[in-house]
């Protein structure tokens, strides 16, 4: 892929060079998961995939919530929403690092002119269960993403082993496009008839999250919901893995994983309204943390996750 | 005898694994080899963030043919007997020998074991040193099993010797051992290949690469003092950011930079911190003005424009961290202004120091009620070390510590003395961790080292009150650290304190703490007594471990803690140096074998006696010359010791008692002390008393080993 490097001029030209240059190595594009997550693992091309011994590569853009981190617009660098882009490579290819660097060259980043370190960061997620060894990535002294080799997911070892990337794509992006503020960088191209800044998307949004992150989320409501959310995911899974209506195997890992990434969530919400002691946050996390190994646990047992029938007519 | 040059080509390493993992390869390498029966002259080991080398100089061509002799069955054992060894040694009958035994005729098998080639021990060991590789996080990658730290590239391997280089070969996990590597990631990453060690370093450097830390490390701080000097400014010195810089780089390329203007106000420390946790950055210093006015980055790459876009970019991440930084800053002095330190420090309520010891802030006012009583036994005033006590954790909840938890108690000072505290206060508030290591320096302004006591004492005696102490190598509370945080205040300060007092005064205060998860009416009644008496033997046993590393002997240490006021440890120490340097000399020796002569018949004589002979000894019945000049003898060296002992003169003391040595070997030279006369006995055990016991005013000499 030797894609000329200009430097692209909007945000949306760096998701969408980034989109080719992952579908020119092979990935599947995938769409965003259409859930709240906190981050781009969430999404089950991820977190499932990465269970099991079937091969795959996907790339996505994942739109991201980090309650806390909201400040109303005002801040730089900081959004309660914002995009990560996702590439998940199982088994992780040898030459993934050189393929990494090639989609940095990509967006108009020139390897002869900055200085590209990996830096010691190993990856760790208490709520999935999971961790992995790998670097950040800076760039002239920025992370610019997070690469991991997967050795865990949902308590399982990965086998073979994913390897996944992780690019902030807004931080990213303001480097390439020299933007200080992530507010004031172009969202579309800035010579179109109706040039849309980062700001022109998001301002009020991050204003409207914020306060209501803050300050008005019903604390109670969202208790229950997470425990309605807890019950639920048992519940799917509780389901023997014969479907009684069609006869056929069925199990609902991902329906009851979509129930885990809810919970997940909602917990994030009581963290940012500061209803969560130190200690409860501890428990909390175990909550989510055994859904997702119950949901990791189903994975495995199907197709998907690499599950063989006794009768050999699945696999 | 060739050399040995082998690299492990990998995915970026750590740094702070690097070197361990080089002298790790030498050393299991080396090991492996030697126990295959090798010999080499000499190992050098190498590591940058991709590759660790071993070079191997001299190596041994082949291990040496082995004899060995087996004794097998005897001639007359049944056949299988003589089958089963034959299967075992791998021999036929006729090349057995036949010896004799005590008991008759046996067969000896003689097996010899060819040396085997080096190459073939290096294809042995080498994987198997990768294979069991102890780095203390390892990974597998793609479909395969091997681990690594980070996914294993390639292995160069080779022999050289005269004739030229040759591969040794080997696989492992599909990757076949070679004589080629990589260069530079960006500026070389072509395959090259490699005939020897000087080849190879050389070859590296043309691919921009320097193969030994130590130069880069040194060509790091050369490049930046020298570029710092040229602008008559200086280079903050950190060996460990160094070393870990130098881990992070393979070519390094010294770059320095600007820091906006607007943060130059920022406390340095600040500057600092932030520079070298979160971009490696080293800190460069105006000497005039003391002030942190630039950094230094340390690149891996050369580039046409000479680092301007890197610097350019690493300048504007520093501006957004150091941004957060001000902002942080700001917003704390805004809450001083408006809330002062006490306000700042209103949060701690909220949080858990332990949950059977309530809160920071139940803590705070706890350390504030013992700081007060400290004080005066340390020359502070009890209100300024209560004012010092109520705020010295109120930085805990300021945003800049919440972000840069390093800077506890230093930004406790910068916001104290914004808060317009004084007097010692706002230093109390930066040093009361102190002395937080072994190498820590031990505040001494008196309302740091109250605050200091308080706080460490507080946390001590809380946690012997809950019953959580430390045990084997688990010491969550750091509670070892907390007590060797007393012993050196108290030495590093020639304080005389009583602890056992102070132990009592903060029992009292963590007793609410107790009360609430336990019933203490069920107490013991000398619960009190006997907690801080175990608090006490706890320091006393952290302080042996102290005076130890001082070459103290144990039985010194010992022989002093047997002695009343041991709570006093300036006291303690005193006593224990002056003892210690005193048994070194003549007179050392005089005092203990007085003493010894004297305690071994008084002992002898009331064990059998079953009395014991405490009463002072007479003159009128005396009965021998010796004897006589023994009691006038004893007189004048009590009349010298009692005065010194007072004074705490401890050498004075012992050369006293010391002087009674030929005094006593001349009265056993000449006197029976187990004299018929009851009362003749009596006397003279008596008189031997009095020489014991002045003696053990000094310390219990009797806990002195021979």
């Amino acid at each position: 892929m030797a894609q000329i490097s200009t430097r692209p001029r909007s945000f949306q030209e760096i998701i969408l060079r980034l989109q080719t240059y992952w579908a020119g190595q092979g990935c599947a594009i995938m769409q965003p998961y259409d859930m709240e997550v906190g981050a781009g693992t969430f999404h089950p091309a991820t977190t499932l995939r990465s269970l099991g011994s079937r091969p795959w590569a996907a790339a996505y853009v994942q739109p991201s919530r980090r309650p806390t981190d909201g400040r109303y617009g005002e801040n730089p660098n900081r959004l309660q929403h914002y995009y990560q882009y996702q590439v998940l490579i199982k088994p992780s290819p040898p030459d993934l690092q050189a393929l990494y660097l090639g989609s940095l060259e990509a967006i108009g980043i020139d390897m002869t002119l900055h200085d590209i370190r990996f830096v010691e960061d190993d990856w760790e997620s208490p709520t999935l269960g999971a961790w992995g060894l790998g670097w950040e990535v800076w760039c002239d002294g920025m992370e610019v993403s997070q690469f991991t080799y997967f050795q865990q997911v949902g308590g399982h070892d990965c086998k073979p082993v994913s390897g996944e990337l992780t690019y902030g794509i807004e931080r990213l992006a303001m480097y390439v496009l020299g933007i200080d503020h992530v507010m004031e960088m172009p969202f579309n191209d800035p010579d179109a008839p109706i040039a849309l800044s980062y700001g022109d998307v998001f301002r009020q949004t991050e204003e409207e999250y914020s306060r209501f992150n803050f300050d008005t989320a019903d604390t109670e409501r969202l208790l229950r919901h997470f425990e309605d959310a807890e019950a639920e995911c048992e519940a799917i899974l509780s389901q023997p893995a014969i479907d009684p209506k069609t006869g056929k195997r069925i199990v609902m890992a991902h329906p009851a994983y979509d129930q885990c990434i809810k919970a997940s969530h909602l917990f994030n919400l009581l963290d940012a309204r500061g209803v969560i002691s130190v200690t409860e946050r501890q428990a909390y996390i175990g909550r989510v943390r055994a859904l997702a190994k119950t949901c990791a646990d189903a994975f495995v047992q199907t197709g998907a996750g690499g599950y063989a029938a006794e009768s050999g007519s699945a696999a | 005898m060739p050399d040995l040059l082998l690299e492990l080509f990998s995915e970026e390493i750590p740094a702070r694994m690097q070197a361990r993992a080089a002298e790790d390869l030498k050393k299991l390498v080396t090991d492996g080899l030697v126990e295959a029966g090798l010999t080499y002259a000499g190992a050098g080991a190498f590591h940058t963030p991709r590759r660790l080398t071993l070079t191997l100089e001299g190596l041994s061509l082949e291990s040496p043919t082995v004899v060995e002799t087996r004794k097998g069955p005897r001639a007359d054992a049944p056949q299988k007997a003589l089958d089963g060894f034959l299967r075992s040694t791998g021999l036929t009958k006729d090349q057995l020998e036949l010896k004799d035994d005590k008991k008759g005729q046996v067969y000896h098998a003689r097996i010899e074991k060819p040396g085997r080639p080096a190459e073939e021990i290096l294809a042995e060991v080498i994987p198997a040193v990768i294979r069991n590789f102890p780095w203390p996080k390892s990974m597998r990658w793609g479909a395969g099993s091997l681990r690594w730290v980070r996914p294993l590239h390639s292995i160069l391997c080779i022999l050289t010797d005269q004739a030229g280089a040759r591969p040794v070969p080997f696989e492992i996990d599909g990757i076949e051992a070679g004589d080629t590597t990589h260069g530079h990631r960006f500026m070389a990453p072509d395959a090259f290949s490699v005939t020897s060690f000087d080849d190879y370093a050389a070859k590296l450097k043309t691919a921009r690469v320097i193969l030994s830390a130590d130069e880069r490390a040194a060509q790091i701080w050369n490049d930046a003092t020298n570029m710092a000097f040229a602008s008559g400014l200086e280079v903050v010195e950190d060996k460990g950011l160094l070393a870990e810089v130098a881990g992070l780089v393979e070519w390094p390329v010294v770059l320095k930079g600007e820091i906006g203007a607007a943060f130059l106000d920022l406390p340095p420390e600040v500057l600092q911190t932030s520079m070298k946790e979160h971009q490696k950055f080293f800190s460069v210093k105006n000497p005039a003005t003391g002030r942190i006015e630039r950094f230094v980055t340390v690149a891996n790459i050369e580039t046409a424009d000479h680092g301007a876009t890197i610097l350019a970019g690493n300048g504007k991440v520093l501006a957004a961290r150091l941004s957060d930084a001000k902002f942080f800053w700001e917003n704390d002095l805004r809450t001083l202004r408006e809330k002062g330190l006490e306000g700042m420090a209103a949060g701690l309520s909220e949080v858990t120091f332990h949950r059977k010891l309530g809160s920071q802030a139940d803590r705070v006012a706890r350390i504030e009620a013992l700081a007060r009583e400290i004080a005066p036994l340390v020359g502070a005033k009890p209100d300024l070390a209560a004012e010092a006590a109520k705020v010295c954790k109120a930085d805990l909840q300021s945003e800049m510590v919440g972000e840069f938890p390093e800077l506890q108690g230093l930004m406790g000072r910068y916001y104290a003395q914004a808060a317009g505290h004084d007097d010692g206060v706002p230093e109390a508030c930066e040093d009361h961790y102190k002395p937080l290591g072994p190498g820590d320096a031990v505040p001494s302004a008196p309302v740091s080292v109250a605050v200091a006591l308080a706080d460490k004492i507080d946390t001590l005696c809380g946690f012997w009150a809950i019953d959580e102490k430390p045990t084997g190598s688990k010491d969550p509370y750091a509670l070892r650290r907390a007590a060797l945080g007393v012993i050196r205040l108290v030495l590093g300060n020639g304080l005389r304190v009583k602890l056992r007092d102070i132990f009592i005064a903060g029992q009292v205060g963590n007793l609410d703490a107790l009360a609430r998860v336990a019933d203490i009416t069920k107490l013991a009644d000398d619960w009190q007594q006997t907690t801080t008496a175990d608090l006490l033997a706890f320091l006393h046993d952290r302080l042996k471990v102290h005076l130890r590393g001082e070459g103290i002997r144990h039985d010194v240490i010992d022989a002093c803690l047997a002695m009343e006021g041991n709570d006093d440890l300036t006291l303690l120490v005193k006593r224990a140096e002056a003892l210690s340097a005193f048994l070194k000399t003549d007179d050392g020796e005089n005092l203990v074998q007085g003493y010894k002569r004297a305690a071994n018949i008084l002992t002898q004589a009331e064990d059998k006696d079953g009395v014991e002979y405490r009463f002072g000894a007479d003159v009128k019945f005396v009965d021998t010359a010796e004897e006589k000049a023994l009691f006038a003898a004893l007189d004048q060296a009590e009349a010298a010791a009692n005065p010194a002992l007072e004074a705490e003169d401890f050498p004075a003391a012992m050369r006293a008692m010391a002087a009674l040595r030929p005094a006593v070997d001349a009265f056993f030279e000449a006197v029976q002390v187990n004299a018929e006369n009851d009362i003749l006995r009596r006397n003279r055990l008596n008189l031997l008393h009095g020489i014991t016991a002045t003696c053990e005013k000094i310390a219990d000499l009797s806990r002195l080993e021979a």
